[in-house]
């Protein structure tokens, strides 16, 4: 098991070796540069800017360059936000996108999951159609449609929650003041979760209908188990399978949805960072966001894949 | 004479009753099959209606796309002035909006769907047909990618290269093919274990024609329910694209687009994100129920 962890992240290393060199030259090669913009600086303004970023040596150097510093964990400094480095804005949003995700994802297993158990188990019945229903709209009304809706629902018609702030204000930060804290977050959470919750409920729903369908799980019955028991002990283990193989992806589009969620409800995460770099060509900002995007997919990924292993009898982890 | 010509007609009768009787296609099973499912048909009749607004409905309404009607600035939906979408805050009417936005959805989901099964299936079948080595050398490949973040790759490639369409769907087309190939390996990986496809060989086909005349033809089930499961997930992508300003340029627009302007307005005028935002809804809600309709229709499991 060990070895297998070390293996994979031994792995790891060439990927994200591959994702730093496919992002910086796809974005140095391309025409245009981060000081296009302003039209107004002097030509050799402009060079002596381009020389304290080292964009005025060859590509492969400023490659070399790169690779050096980012193996050392240095991204460099960011072009747009002046007298920042990569590294200290990715401490400011780090915390706010992982509070974000992680919650998201917890929150999206604990009520998809349920859901989708619920469905199954009254396969077919008015509950099931209800919990399909929401769960195909779910899938079909993006986040970031459901997000303004739900801010206009709840922050300004009802004024129960803040809105584009982390300020903790609106109904129930009062009604409840131990709870303001998290009151910010609460909306961006549920609009970033609700895609997955959708899919989750429909996977869980069809891995234990599958599930029920199993001998051992007939032969549970007949020596009188109960329902409870039948599902809790028996059924759950194995149907939660799929489900699991699903969370690297679902990991994978809540870090994309954390994007758009970042930008409606003005949270200052990585994703915010990340939109404003790519437009604004701040080439260190990008690339650094990029690392430490695809170091967390890949982790994930590899977190997945030791569950499945642990969980599933059938596959064998060396 | 009598006697021939009705001894003709009781063979020609026995003919008709032959024909009658023969034997059905897997083809006409899977149609039969998914005509009796409502969802899926009433999802075909939705998405051919959409499709056709998209086609005429701009013509039909008495403004056009550049029509500024400063009389009726951020109007709500109304019958009496032709407006009847309602208007957005340059006065620009919404119904022509909507279906010029359909336009280029549609046009854009369907694109990129094709660009992603191209790759796709070339890859796939290819990988799937070499097998060996080859294969697990190109499977791993497409195992790193799936590992990545690729939306970022696509924004990336959008913002570097500026907002050209044909680039969005280069972008899209070139990063949803990767399950398209899995799928494509794997079914080709169960078929070329076939006698038919031995047989094939036996009688001098080369890889390519194997390929393209035994095998491809026995994989496309699968392949046309991921693809009308693509098409929704590429016209999202495109929407995600154009609500973070990165999608399609003035003065063309998607219902993304209108979605993300519409966000902005949405206490004064919540018609300009509700109206985009169904439709873009609907057509999810079609596709997916077509998409689940021919999965049942065409998988053998549930024969």
């Amino acid at each position: 098991m060990t070895s297998y962890a070390l293996r994979r992240l031994i792995i790891a290393a060439p990927t994200l070796f591959m994702i730093v060199t496919l992002s910086f030259f796809m974005m140095h090669l391309a025409p245009g540069g981060p000081f296009d913009a302003e039209a107004s600086l002097e030509p050799e303004v402009i060079a002596n800017l381009e020389a304290a970023y080292d964009l005025d040596k060859p590509i492969i150097v400023q490659y070399g360059f790169y690779l050096g510093k980012v193996a050392r964990g240095d991204f460099g400094p960011s072009i747009i936000y002046i007298d920042r480095t990569v590294t200290e804005l990715l401490v400011i949003g780090l915390p706010v996108s992982i509070k974000l995700g992680l919650s998201a994802m917890i929150l999206a297993l604990a009520v998809g999951g349920s859901l989708g158990v619920i469905a199954a188990l009254r396969r077919n019945s008015l509950t099931d159609y209800a919990v399909m229903g929401v769960a195909m709209t779910g899938i079909a009304v993006p986040s970031f449609v459901m997000a303004p809706l739900m801010s206009l629902l709840f922050g300004v018609v009802l004024k129960i929650l803040p809105v584009a702030s982390l300020e903790p204000r609106g109904g129930l930060a009062e009604a409840l003041p131990m709870l303001a804290p998290i009151t910010p977050y609460i909306l961006p959470v549920v609009a970033l979760a609700l895609p997955q919750i959708a899919i989750l409920a429909r996977l869980t729903r069809g891995a234990m209908i599958e599930t029920l369908r199993q001998n051992y799980i007939r032969t549970a019955r007949a020596k009188g188990l109960g329902q409870r028991n039948v599902v809790w002990t028996h059924a759950l283990k194995s149907a939660s399978l799929p489900v699991i193989s699903y969370l690297g992806p679902a990991a994978a589009s809540i870090l994309t949805g954390s994007v758009v969620i970042e930008q409606i409800f003005q949270l200052p995460g990585m994703g915010r960072f990340f939109i404003q770099g790519a437009i604004n060509r701040d080439y260190p900002l990008v690339l650094g966001i990029v690392v430490v995007y695809a170091l967390a997919v890949i982790l994930l990924n590899l977190i997945v894949d030791l569950m499945y292993g642990l969980l599933d009898p059938k596959v064998k982890v060396e | 004479m009598a006697l021939l010509a009705a001894q003709r007609n009781a063979h020609e009768a026995l003919m008709a009753d032959a024909a009658a009787i023969k034997g059905r296609s897997l083809w006409e099973d899977a149609g039969r099959r998914f005509r009796a499912n409502k969802a899926a048909m009433a999802g075909v009749i939705v998405l051919g209606l959409i499709t056709l607004c998209a086609i005429v409905a701009p013509s039909l309404s008495p403004h056009t796309i550049d029509d500024l009607d400063w009389m009726n600035i951020g109007a709500p939906p109304s019958l009496e002035n032709g407006h009847w979408f309602g208007t957005d805050d340059t006065g620009k009417d919404m119904f022509v909006l909507t279906w010029m936005g359909a336009r280029v959805s549609l046009i854009i989901g369907v694109m990129t769907t094709a660009v992603a099964l191209s790759i796709g299936v070339i890859y796939g079948a290819t990988a799937g047909y070499v097998g060996g080595r080859t294969d697990n050398a190109m499977m791993r490949f497409v195992d790193v990618l799936y590992a990545l973040p690729l939306l970022f790759f696509i924004i990336i490639l959008v913002t570097v290269f500026g907002r050209n369409i044909y680039l969005v769907f280069l972008a899209i087309g070139c990063v949803e093919w990767l399950t398209m190939a899995r799928i494509v390996r794997g079914q080709t990986l169960s078929v070329k274990q076939k006698e038919f496809i031995e047989a094939a060989r036996a009688s001098g086909a080369g890889p390519a024609a194997i390929i393209g005349r035994h095998v491809l033809p026995n994989v496309v089930g699968p392949v046309i329910v991921y693809v009308t499961l693509l098409v929704p997930t590429n016209i999202l992508v495109e929407s995600y694209l154009s609500f973070l300003g990165l999608g399609v340029k003035e003065p063309l627009t998607s219902w993304g687009v209108l979605i993300s302007r519409g966000a902005n307005s949405i206490e004064s005028a919540p018609w300009l994100l509700l109206i985009p935002a169904t439709c873009l809804a609907i057509t999810m809600f079609c596709f997916n129920f077509i998409g689940d309709g021919l999965r049942d229709a065409l998988d053998p499991k549930d024969r």
